[in-house]
């Protein structure tokens, strides 16, 4: 009697603890004891591990160290931010220039950093523009954008910026097709199948310089194209494009472009492409696209207007583009270390399929085709295919490896991380991710050489997560040690904007080559002032040029009269300070335009005009010294049509006071 | 025979003077800098001729308290140092060729003297540049002057300040101990 009581009771605590285990889990069970020892990085000790994220509908680029998950730096690219004067001042305004005018706000989804032999290299990180379709390449010496190109024919640029194992290119795969920008697209929407056409943009990347051009277009069969990655090692020379509403629906897409089974992963050989090109196949076709540069030594931006792309027709080139059949929507198509293995993640598949690089080149050498997309040889599936990850999750959306043989993919529907083995096809963990994971990334985790024992993933939603903030929450990313057979989720940080995908790589790659000061001597901005006694105000019609110094903790000059309505007024503030980390800022009050944030040895440049008659105070708006609160001067605006002469000065009352002058 | 010195003597000699020439072309003396805001540490490095560092940085930091900019065209020294120098390299040169014991015992006379009154002038100019300051400056602190150290350690206000000698200096002193040793060997051989 007694042991059937002890029975009934171990037997009921086992089904009460199997019940429990049923129930989803969250990050109070799925967090284990020694997490914070992992993720903890001690005051004045540095992370081993610089992050850098998409910024999304915010337009910008974070930057966090890992394992902390501190944020260091948001980087403005698409969008203007007042918080380092970009877009403000007349310095960095062309670069949010296009061939619409300026666009002070875009939506950047995806970085990559340059590569040299497949691995990181950390001397540029990339980011595209997604509504007004644009690349651009960012500086990872003074962590600012340098330079950004945009993309004719082309309308949301989703599938970039992905590069080439050595940076030879960038590409940018229109999201939406559309009419080409040389005809004439005022065509009725639905006459969709005609009439558009999906672009594919390849930028080359100055080897030294990093400088972009757009080198080639390939016009493809209308359809969205939605992620790329580059071949690397023996796939290297191919890229590799998910492409989804191969309906070709121009309406109601959740429902009309989820028709077919299967859309495609397309196979671009570029290499052929670029002999094409190279040969004088392709067409000069006129367009209307900016690219901005920002100098380091003119401290100043340039926006030029190009008015011509080359374009290649693939469909007149048959050996340039095939199409792989992929199930459902297709989201990431990631490369493995090897350039093996291509894995295609449907957006509502429940499998996970996995291409082999030399089957593909197999089946093309022995024409496999099962018809033609478009006039495009469709490769058939099983004859592309290494294997299936079978019930690996529901809706993958993209993978990235480590260096032994794993990949980890995310998954939106079933939010989760699964690490399965390519080789095998089999599903050796997986842990949960709050909530709905859409990008993951590993440390290194698309280059030939993975580093990472970090995994992050970057959530969608965030619900609960941290304490409220009202309708409008910051995403949530998670933190994975995966350096063991088991990921462990270490901490869980919240982010800026909406993360789409983000890399990260090694610090020691980047710490070392920080610029810290721009040097005066080689200032060439045209309106640099090179030292306090070079600081003057020149009258030119109704223009004012200020050339104004700053330096712990003053302006020259701080006085300024004989300003008039009608005036046009330029302070061009130059930092003279040669030490590391001591920016001075400039407010004029009433000035429509904001501030300025000046580095040291730099030149930047605030317009105002006047618009009111009396004396407008400047200060210094960044924090630089005992003295700060003492780094402030007056601007005096008398009216149109008035004789107060112009007149400037620093330390003396000049002219004199009116009191002093009534004596 | 009994008035000349030791082929020792006269090496030791030479290398003084190869020493000498060489410190002509290495920072002498070092004052460095410590503060909670420069966790990296600011460095004045005195050469024969110039000096050297983070000179512009040391002046932008010094007007708060009304000390003068540093300026090496301010300071005679710069001029002169390194002739001095470079007199007393060939006087060791000459002295070990001519190998006669009086001439040494001059040249390391002569050359401790330029030591102790290089010293003292390196402190004046300390002295003047802690003390001359700007009546008109932001910070005044009643009674603080701003001398660094001759040598050694001293905080002044949020610096602290360690003055010491580099390897030129170091040169220096190693080249007056081989003059030293010549000279007690050469009491010694006499005595004998």
């Amino acid at each position: 009697m007694k042991n059937n009581l002890v029975t009934l009771a171990v037997g009921g605590t086992l089904i009460a603890a199997a019940l429990q285990s049923c129930k989803p889990q969250n990050t109070s069970n799925v967090v284990t004891g020694n997490a914070a020892v992992k993720s903890y990085v001690a005051p004045g000790k540095y992370d081993e591990v610089y992050n850098f994220v998409s910024g999304g509908f915010s337009g910008q680029m974070s930057v966090y160290g890992l394992p902390s998950g501190r944020l260091f730096r948001v980087i403005p690219v698409f969008s203007v931010d007042p918080e380092k004067g970009w877009g403000y001042s007349e310095e960095t305004k062309p670069m949010l220039n296009t061939s619409h005018g300026m666009v002070p706000w875009d939506d950047l989804h995806h970085v990559q950093l340059s590569k040299t032999n497949g691995d990181a290299d950390g001397r540029w990180v990339f980011g595209n523009a997604n509504n007004t379709p644009r690349v651009a390449r960012i500086s990872l010496k003074t962590f600012r954008t340098e330079e950004i190109i945009e993309l004719p024919n082309s309308a949301g640029n989703h599938s970039s910026p992905f590069l080439t194992e050595n940076t030879e290119y960038v590409v940018a795969g229109t999201r939406f097709s559309v009419p080409p920008d040389d005809v004439n697209g005022d065509v009725p929407i639905n006459s969709y199948k005609q009439n558009f056409k999906g672009y594919l943009s390849f930028i080359s990347v100055g080897k030294e310089d990093g400088k972009m051009d757009v080198a080639f277009q390939l016009e493809c069969p209308g359809v969205n194209f939605d992620l790329s990655r580059a071949g690397k090692g023996k796939s290297h020379g191919w890229f590799f494009f998910s492409c989804y509403n191969t309906e070709q629906a121009n309406t109601l897409l959740e429902v009309n472009a989820s028709q077919k089974d299967k859309d495609f992963i397309m196979a671009v050989n570029w290499k052929k492409a670029e002999e094409y090109i190279k040969a004088g196949k392709g067409r000069k076709v006129p367009a209307k696209y900016a690219h901005n540069v920002y100098s380091d030594v003119t401290h100043s931006a340039t926006s030029e207007i190009k008015n011509e792309v080359t374009v290649l027709n693939v469909k007149d080139f048959p050996d340039v583009c095939y199409m792989i059949p992929c199930p459902k929507s297709p989201h990431g198509c990631d490369v493995d270390p090897t350039g093996e293995y291509i894995v295609g993640s449907g957006k509502l598949a429940a499998l996970i399929p996995v291409f082999s690089f030399d089957k593909i080149q197999k089946a093309i050498a022995a024409k496999t085709f099962d018809g033609a997309y478009d006039g495009l040889p469709i490769i058939k599936y099983e004859a592309a295919l290494h294997g299936e990850v079978k019930k690996p999750g529901l809706g993958p959306l993209h993978t990235e490896f480590d260096a032994k043989g794993n990949a980890y993919t995310s998954f939106f529907v079933s939010s989760e991380v699964v690490k399965w083995n390519i080789k095998e096809l089999k599903v050796v963990d997986r842990v949960p991710t709050f909530y709905s994971v859409g990008h993951l990334c590993v440390v290194e985790g698309d280059s030939k050489n993975p580093t990472g024992k970090y995994l992050i993933a970057y959530n969608k939603i965030t619900k609960d997560r941290y304490l409220p903030t009202g309708p409008e929450l910051s995403q949530s990313a998670q933190l994975f040690d995966i350096s063991g057979d088991k990921m462990e989720m270490i901490l869980d940080f919240p982010t800026i904007g909406e993360p789409h995908y983000a890399q990260a790589v090694l610090a020691e790659k980047i710490q070392k080559n920080q610029v810290k000061i721009f040097k005066i001597d080689e200032n060439k901005h045209p309106y640099a002032t090179k030292g306090e006694a070079e600081s003057k105000v020149v009258r030119e019609g109704n223009k004012v040029h200020v050339y104004m110094t700053c330096v712990r903790s003053h302006f020259a000059p701080d006085n300024i009269e004989g300003i008039k309505m009608g005036d046009e007024v330029y302070f061009h503030i130059t930092n003279l300070e040669q030490d590391w980390d001591v920016p001075h800022g400039f407010a004029v009050k009433g000035a429509t335009n904001a501030e300025l944030l000046i580095m040291p040895g730099e030149t930047q440049t605030l317009k105002w005009t006047p618009d009111k008659v009396g004396i407008s105070p400047i200060y210094c708006t960044d924090f630089c010294s005992a003295l700060h609160q003492e780094m402030q001067g007056y601007v005096r605006v008398s009216p149109a049509g008035s004789n107060v002469p112009l007149e400037w000065s620093l330390g003396t009352n000049q002219p004199k006071a009116d009191g002093a002058a009534a004596k | 025979m009994k008035n000349n010195i030791s082929i020792l003597s006269r090496i030791l000699l030479i290398i003084s003077a190869g020493l000498l020439v060489y410190s002509v072309y290495v920072p002498i003396w070092q004052i460095d800098l410590d503060a909670p805001q420069y966790p990296e540490g600011l460095n004045l490095k005195i050469f024969a001729d110039k000096l050297g560092g983070d000179v512009e940085i040391i002046n932008g930091l010094n007007h708060y308290i009304g000390m003068k900019t540093l300026h090496a065209e301010d300071f005679i020294e710069f001029s002169i140092l390194t002739y001095i120098i470079f007199f007393y390299a060939l006087f060791a040169v000459v002295t070990a060729a001519l190998g006669k014991k009086k001439i040494l015992y001059s040249l390391f006379t002569l050359f401790v003297l330029f030591g102790i009154i290089a010293m003292v002038d390196f402190w004046r100019w300390e002295y003047n540049y802690g003390h001359d300051l700007d009546p008109h400056a932001a910070i005044i602190v009643p009674g603080m002057a701003y001398q660094p150290p001759l040598i050694g350690f001293k905080q002044l206000l949020n610096f602290g300040a360690y003055s010491i000698p580099d390897t030129g200096g170091w040169m220096f002193i190693g080249s007056g101990v081989l003059m030293l040793i010549a000279v007690i060997k050469e009491v010694k051989f006499s005595k004998k």
